[in-house]
Order: C-alpha cells, then sequence, then structure tokens
C-alpha cells in the first residue's frame, strides 16, 4: 500500500539520485588536488619561473582540465620580463 | 593466432571477476580454442573451486615462476571440455610474493605453450595483486555492477587500465535486475556507460543460477540455458569478434507464479 501510495505521489525511483551522486563523486575522484595543494603548487611555480623571467604573480590562472578520463594542469602566466642571462 | 591476454579486472570486490574468467575462459574453449584461466589473487584464489578444479590443484603459478615445477606441471586441464587449462595460484603466499616483471615472463612462457587466450583473474584493489594481474596483459575486462560503489572503482580501475596502457578496454555489467531497473531502482546500462564511456562487451542478469554452478564447481557455460549462461555465452563470442545482439533482460516476476507453484509441489 505505501509502495503504491509513494508510486501515486511521484516520489522518483533511486536510480536518478544514483546516477547524480556518481556523476559528483567522479567528478572529485579524478581530480584529486586539495586547494591546498594548489597553493603551494602555486608558489613554487612562481619560485622556479622567477629564476628564469619576471612573472605577474598576482594575475596567475592555474586550473585542471577534466577531460574523461585524464586530467591536463593548465597554467596561464603573463610574463613581464625576460631576465639576462650570463 | 596471436594469444590474446586479457586481465579480468573491476577494483571493487566481489562483482563477478572469477565466474566471468571461469565462464568466459569456458565458452572461448567450447568454441575450440586453446585457453588457459590464470588465478592471479595470490592467497585468496578462487578460480579453482568456481571452476570445481579444487581437488586437482598440486602446483601454482608461483612455484612455476620460483622454478620448483615446471610450468605443464601446474597447468591444471579440464576434462570437461577439450583445451581449457586453469594456472591456479598459491593460497598460502601473499600478493607481493611475484612481481610485475615476473608476471610478464609468465605470460610469455604461457604463450610459447600455443594458448590462443590467457584470461587472468585479477584481484580486487588497485594495488600489488591488480598491477601484478594485469602486468603481462594487452586487454583488459573491467566487471562492475549498477550500484554507485562498483562504478566508482570501475571507474579508478579503468583509469588505471588506460595509464597502464592497456587496450582495448571492454565493460561487462553483472547482475542487473530487470525489474528493478524497470521499476527505476536501479542504474540502467545506459546511466552506467553514460560514466564509464568505455565499450561494453557483456550484460549478465542477475540469476540464480550462478550460486547453483558455483556451489557444484560447474561453469554455467558447460551445459546451463540460463539466462546468465547465454550472457557469458555472448561475451566469448564478442571477444571472438562476431556481432550479437544484447539479449532483453526479462524480469523475473513473469516466471513468478509457476516457478512458484513448482516449489509448492515439489517440484
Amino acid at each position: 500500500m505505501m509502495g503504491i501510495l509513494q508510486k501515486l505521489f511521484g516520489r522518483q525511483g533511486s536510480k536518478k539520485a544514483a546516477k547524480e551522486r556518481l556523476q559528483i563523486v567522479l567528478i572529485h575522484d579524478r581530480t584529486d588536488i586539495s586547494p591546498m595543494l594548489m597553493e603551494e603548487l602555486r608558489k613554487d611555480m612562481i619560485d622556479v619561473l622567477s629564476k628564469y623571467m619576471e612573472i605577474d604573480a598576482e594575475n596567475i590562472e592555474m586550473d585542471l582540465d577534466k577531460a574523461d578520463h585524464s586530467v591536463a594542469f593548465v597554467a596561464n602566466i603573463p610574463v613581464v620580463r625576460i631576465k639576462r642571462r650570463a | 593466432m596471436e594469444p590474446r591476454v586479457i586481465v579480468v579486472t573491476s577494483g571493487k570486490g566481489g562483482v563477478g571477476k572469477t565466474t566471468t574468467t571461469a565462464n568466459v575462459s569456458f565458452a572461448l574453449a567450447k568454441e575450440g580454442y586453446k585457453v588457459v584461466a590464470v588465478d592471479a589473487d595470490i592467497g585468496l584464489r578462487n578460480l579453482d573451486v568456481v571452476m570445481g578444479l579444487e581437488n586437482r590443484v598440486v602446483y601454482n603459478f608461483i612455484d612455476v615462476i620460483e622454478g620448483t615445477c615446471r610450468l605443464p606441471q601446474a597447468l591444471i586441464r579440464d576434462k570437461r571440455v577439450d583445451n581449457l587449462f586453469l594456472l591456479p595460484a598459491a593460497q598460502t603466499r601473499t600478493k607481493d610474493a611475484v612481481n610485475p616483471e615476473q608476471m610478464i615472463e609468465l605470460c610469455n612462457m604461457l604463450k610459447k605453450e600455443d594458448f590462443d587466450f590467457i584470461l587472468l583473474d585479477s584481484p580486487a584493489g588497485i594495488e600489488g595483486g591488480f598491477k601484478n594481474a594485469a602486468a603481462g596483459a594487452t586487454e583488459a575486462l573491467v566487471v562492475t555492477t549498477p550500484e554507485v560503489p562498483s562504478v566508482r572503482d570501475a571507474d579508478r580501475i579503468i583509469g588505471l587500465l588506460e595509464s597502464m596502457g592497456k587496450n582495448p578496454i571492454r565493460l561487462v555489467i553483472n547482475r542487473v535486475k530487470a525489474n528493478m531497473v524497470r521499476e527505476g531502482e536501479m542504474l540502467d546500462v545506459q546511466d552506467v556507460l553514460d560514466v564509464l564511456a568505455v565499450e561494453l562487451i557483456g550484460i549478465v542478469p542477475d540469476d540464480d543460477s550462478v550460486v547453483k554452478s558455483a556451489n557444484r564447481g560447474e561453469p554455467l557455460t558447460y551445459g546451463d540455458s540460463s539466462p546468465a549462461a547465454q550472457a557469458f555465452r555472448n561475451i566469448a563470442s564478442r571477444l571472438l569478434g562476431n556481432d550479437v545482439p544484447f539479449m532483453k533482460l526479462e524480469s523475473q516476476e513473469g516466471l513468478g507464479f509457476f516457478s512458484g507453484l513448482k516449489k509448492l509441489l515439489g517440484f
């Protein structure tokens, strides 16, 4: 009886919830770099790049580009000046 | 024919890797191919018992790798069908007893025995046991059920297999309950494919016959006519390149009245 009432009142089958939860959990699973780690990565990148060029550290853009089963780390770093090398 | 080396894996435990390995191996052998099913689950072997060959295990593949015995001594020939062999795992060792290089060498030794198909039954997980099982393989079958945890783990294992260069990677969706799918209470095949985005090679319905056949140690594809048996035969056929349409899954309910009556009358 409860089953029929539930169906009559349009309670959705659980599979919809399952699919939505799966899609979300997989986005997180596929890219597992925490914000803390991203920050450390940013600082390290600034240090390394600053050896070769003057960069605009305020305007660095970093992102993890997610596509199916592969992830690409993409960074856009504005360069002010390339340093002279001996 | 160049031997095909296929790892059967899943990530998640208990979704049907061993059942799939046993039944697909049997079905391929019945088609006339020379097949070896390798139990790569060291310490928790089960391929032997699912195939009903547990009483004949003497040596295992670690004995072969360590040189304790020659490979033919460890291979168990299944007497029910021509050209099907089992290479068991050790039960009293652990997964770190071998490394991937040794597994590749083992697969090379098996290739020299003129097998057409080498199927490796992988343990659950993503660590050493899985890496060993997959090391010598070129192709992969990933087994999942239409449930959130299984699909999540399947996604992870597919990612790992891709990074290892395994190709093709094909999916078996096991234990599909047609009535639950109809009621919207179970992920359907398309849902799983939308999420995992790999080639589908089999849909196996949930079937009591699987439990019974494991009880008897008799693979379904030996002679059973149940839906699951047909599904496993179809997987073998598709592996051979045949274009087999996927079965329509019958609801268990339609058969309910008469099978209930039979049980009541003691049949």
